[in-house]
């Protein structure tokens, strides 16, 4: 096996050496009855061609990879600069592990630190930790640390988050006594049914753009949760609206999360990707995650530590905030160096592409005879389509007579919108593209 | 310019990025727009957009950025450059195979919702690595889902809470213990809190092992919903008594869940489901290879036995025979099972991970699985006869794939676990794994894994030698380490007296001015 540096007769000295006859023998403290008394039914060892040969094989299946698509809806495809991806391979980066050791793992401190900056700078909080899963198990601590924060049980969550995260949060709250009350929206496509929120709310849980891509007011939204001395949360899955939109910490959030896949991270079905969590520092130490801060050594020279670890798992256990260990850290390194290669004005610039291509797009599209915008509010990069006909119908004319991934049909998620379709454009999609998509729904008689 | 003092080069003082930015620098070039070019204010409103021009935002040019990143990774330890045998973290070789193949398109630009039919290559890719994980550990569900082991740890937990409230309705409410060793990870009681489970404390004996009295003490107590072990146990050790302790707590009506951080040192050697454990989550990111990442990401996988299989997290990958003759299998997702928990993540988990923990299994194929195993048991095993005179090893019993130290021998000339481990980075190798777990006072616990040379072990083995030696000629030196690092020890209590969590425009630059 070629990543054992010993060889076998190496181990067969090393064996003796400790004073054993066989490799079995190593084994002796296992009870003989619960031993594999035969080989493990996988495969023999593949060659390295071999092994690529056959992953290859399998990654030419995946034909939705390579089609022209229109599907966002919390993952999505944006350029990532080459720099991105050859600087996170360095040894030093992805072959390292949590920094334990401040004194030798100064690299990845410093990175941690200005990503919680970069995180802060954009979502215009006061401290960002070192990154969660995802934008949905972030979302789901979200609800648990205002729960934490204001002693009360009851989260007033809008439907238009998007129905994974709020499922994920179902998922982690469903064993401590919470309440989760869903409220709707209307014909703008923003939130509605704020009556739900009382003295009881721990939080109200806004998405914004929110599923439908539209934007929500957050102020207003934030007076209303405020005003009954609830936290307001506010979940954003399109990190690049971060670069157009007026920040959720202007507008009054008290808990910013969300997901960072957008900073030039592979949308790789579905993960690794990277979950951003925010908030005012007045509640840093109800937060979960790591975080880093600066300290120094006795010669006054600056450095990163890990810091505020007695709120974590290692230290509370049952009492922590939260049971996480292992994060997301190599993809906030990848977030971390997009941000700061695109910069302030790559950031603006991406940002302001997306809006005007899907503004454009939008435009296009609601010109076909047929196909209408159900929403009227703002959107960013995403916008309802609603079609003449059931939208798993179009989208599969779309992917069968025209190889074009069209958006995705909100009937996955919702009922009463069997014709409506979610459809992304993002600085990836070509004018070319999108005009495909629009004579593609003109052309197709019969709808 | 001229030099007119030593100083110290570049490289050991790079700035933060925000001290580097310049006003007017760029990293970037997008294509020109191609759309018309319409008025903002007609897309979104000024009001919802932002007014501070994204204020503190670096503006570095793209050489920055690579010196930048460059410069810092230098700052790091790492696997390829040493010995990094941080206990219970399996600090094994990360193959570049398996980075190359993460990143072929098909895999890499792949969008979760895609549809079924194109996507069925990654779903084939899930449907086998759930095949070849359940074969190694012997129980037939499996679900990837879990992020990392600590959501593992949950969902493995979520699974038994399920379990119980349907097997016995109303009662479940009696039954909310959880038991855990006390040598256990701090997931592992944290995981149970988030399931609504309290915990008990099971103690360890003078062996290192379960105390099997308490374990029935604790049982007969009644309310036992499980037992959260990990095996090894945190000290190494192999739980010898796993068949009785599984049969102590299934006849008191609970179920085990095993912590799998350790399953380095079992693959291709035993089987958790033979040993009676009814739900275990698995590292990728340890025993699979794939990278430590400086902190992640991870990848949990939950495998459970047939009973716990319906509450598995949705979407299950489905695999169904060809439509035709001769045709190719379909997999798909089927997402609805309503005894299940539910979704504890967003789409299927952390897919990437996958891709190149299903490329190890292949290389390793069945005999080079077991082999790692071997190699990464004989390295600790080595270690642990070659420092055992000179180091208190708490725990006589045969080590597995990590031995735990302690510092008794050094401590009374002042010298601690802590000072050990910096005089450590002076030898050039990473520090072990310090203070857990709990129980050994002053613990030092060391993983070499199978990636490591004898002529490394050796190396590693005259150090801790030498440090010893050192604690009792001059401690000063131990104590003061590390000597050759860019930066010394960090006032770490200090920091968290007074949190500064991210930049400021005035703040202090690198060195703190008098």
């Amino acid at each position: 096996m070629r990543y054992i540096p010993n060889s076998p007769e190496e181990r067969a000295e090393m064996l003796a050496t400790i004073g054993l006859n066989s490799a079995e023998e190593l084994f002796r403290s296992i009870p003989k009855d619960v031993r594999l008394q035969r080989a493990l039914n996988v495969t023999d060892p593949l060659a390295e061609s071999e092994v690529i040969a056959s992953l290859e094989t399998m990654a030419a299946k995946n034909t939705g990879a390579t089609k022209s698509s229109f599907i966002g809806a919390g993952v999505y495809a944006h350029y990532s600069p080459t720099v991105v991806d050859h600087l996170i391979q360095r040894s030093e980066f992805f072959t390292s592990y949590t920094p334990y050791q401040p004194e030798i793992s100064q690299g990845t401190l410093q990175y941690i630190f200005e990503f919680q900056t970069l995180i802060c700078q954009l979502t215009g909080m006061e401290v960002a930790n070192a990154s969660m899963y995802d934008g949905s198990t972030a979302t789901a601590e979200a609800y648990l640390m205002a729960r934490r924060v204001t002693r009360r049980d009851k989260i007033v969550v809008g439907r238009s988050v998007h129905p994974e995260y709020r499922e994920v949060a179902r998922t982690y709250s469903k064993h401590n006594d919470s309440e989760i009350v869903e409220i709707g929206y209307d014909e703008t496509g923003r939130i509605t049914g704020l009556e739900e929120l009382d003295d009881k709310t721990a939080a109200l849980v806004v998405q914004s753009p929110n599923f439908f891509g539209c934007i929500e007011d957050l102020k207003a939204l934030a007076d209303a949760a405020h005003a009954v001395g609830a936290l307001f949360v506010v979940v954003v899955t399109e990190a690049i609206s971060f670069g157009l939109l007026r920040s959720p910490g202007v507008c009054g959030a008290d808990i910013v999360v969300g997901e960072g896949q957008s900073f030039g991270i592979p949308m790789s079905f579905g993960g690794p990707h990277v979950g951003l969590f925010a908030a005012q520092e007045k509640y840093v130490r109800q937060m979960p995650g790591r975080l880093c801060g600066i300290a120094y050594d006795k010669n006054g020279k600056r450095g990163f530590v890990l810091t505020l670890s007695t709120r974590e798992q290692h230290i509370r256990r049952e009492k922590a905030t939260s049971n996480i260990c292992t994060n997301q850290g190599l993809i906030a390194l990848a977030a971390t160096i997009y941000m700061e290669t695109m910069g302030k004005r790559g950031l603006q610039e991406v940002a302001a592409q997306n809006a005007q291509k899907a503004a454009y797009s939008a435009k296009q599209i609601a010109s076909v005879d047929g196909f209408s915008l159900p929403f009227s509010a703002p959107h960013f990069n995403e916008f309802v389509v609603r079609g003449p006909r059931p939208a798993v119908e179009i989208l599969e004319r779309l992917r069968t007579q025209n190889g074009v991934l069209g958006g995705l049909a909100l009937s996955k998620y919702f009922d009463g919108h069997d014709n409506d379709f979610l459809v992304t454009v993002t600085e990836l999609n070509s004018k070319q593209q999108i005009d495909a998509l629009t004579n593609a729904l003109k052309k197709a008689d019969g709808w | 310019m001229s030099i007119k003092k030593v100083t110290s080069h570049p490289t050991q003082n790079e700035a933060l990025i925000f001290e580097r930015s310049q006003t007017g620098r760029v990293g970037y070039r997008l294509p020109k727009l191609d759309v018309d070019d319409t008025n903002i204010d007609s897309i979104i409103p000024a009001e919802l957009r932002r007014d501070d021009d994204l204020d503190g935002v670096p503006e570095v040019s793209e050489v920055d950025v690579i010196r930048h990143f460059t410069r810092m990774s230098t700052w790091n330890y790492s696997i390829d450059l040493g010995m990094y045998p941080l206990g219970s973290c399996t600090m094994k070789y990360n193959s570049r195979l398996n980075e190359k193949v993460a990143r072929i398109p098909g895999f890499a630009n792949l969008h979760p919702l895609a549809p079924e039919e194109e996507s069925q290559g990654a779903l084939e890719l899930m449907y086998r690595l759930q095949e070849a994980l359940s074969e190694i550990t012997g129980l037939p569900g499996v679900s990837l889902q879990p992020a990392a082991g600590a959501q593992g740890e949950m969902t493995g937990v979520m699974l038994i809470r399920a379990y119980l409230d349907q097997r016995e309705g109303e009662a479940s409410k009696d039954r909310r213990v959880m038991l855990i060793p006390d040598s256990a990870h701090g997931t592992n009681p944290a995981s149970a809190a988030i399931a609504g489970f309290t915990v008990k404390t099971v103690r360890s004996d003078e062996k290192g092992l379960t105390d099997m009295q308490h374990l029935h003490e604790l049982c007969d107590q009644g309310g036992v919903a499980g037992l959260m072990l990990t095996n090894p146990n945190t000290v190494g050790i192999f739980e010898t008594n796993i068949r009785e302790i599984c049969d102590t707590i299934h006849k008191a009506g609970g179920l085990v869940y095993m912590d799998g951080a350790n399953m380095n040192a079992l693959v291709g050697v035993a089987r958790p489901g033979d040993m009676g454990v009814d739900v275990i989550h698995l590292n990728l990111h340890k025993t699979f290879s794939t990278p430590h990442g400086g902190g992640g990401p991870g990848c949990g996988p939950c495998c459970c036995s047939a009973d716990l299989m319906p509450f598995l997290p949705v979407p299950r990958i489905v695999s169904e025979p060809p439509p035709s003759a001769g045709g190719q299998k379909h997999y798909r997702l089927e997402h609805n099972v309503p005894t299940s928990i539910g979704r504890v993540k967003a789409f299927y988990g952390n897919f990437g991970m996958m891709v190149r923990a299903l490329s190890y299994i292949y290389t390793h194929g069945a005999e080079g699985l077991r082999e790692a195993t071997e190699a990464a048991v004989l390295n600790a095993r080595y270690l642990s006869q070659k420092l055992e005179d000179i180091y208190d090893r708490p725990y006589e019993s045969d080590c597995m794939h990590e031995v735990v130290f302690s510092h008794k021998n050094q401590a009374k000339t002042g010298v601690h676990t802590l000072d050990i481990a910096k005089r450590l980075i002076d030898y050039g190798f990473h520090p072990m794994t310090v203070y857990f777990p709990l129980v050994v006072d002053g613990a030092m616990l060391i993983e070499p894994t199978e990636s490591l040379g004898r002529a490394d072990l050796d190396a590693f083995a005259d150090a801790m030698r030498d440090i010893d030696a050192e604690a009792h000629e001059d401690p000063e030196l131990v104590i003061a380490a590390p000597h050759s690092t860019r930066i010394g020890r960090l006032d770490e209590a200090a920091a968290a007296r007074k949190p500064v969590l991210r930049w400021k425009a005035d703040m202090e630059t690198l060195t703190k001015t008098a």
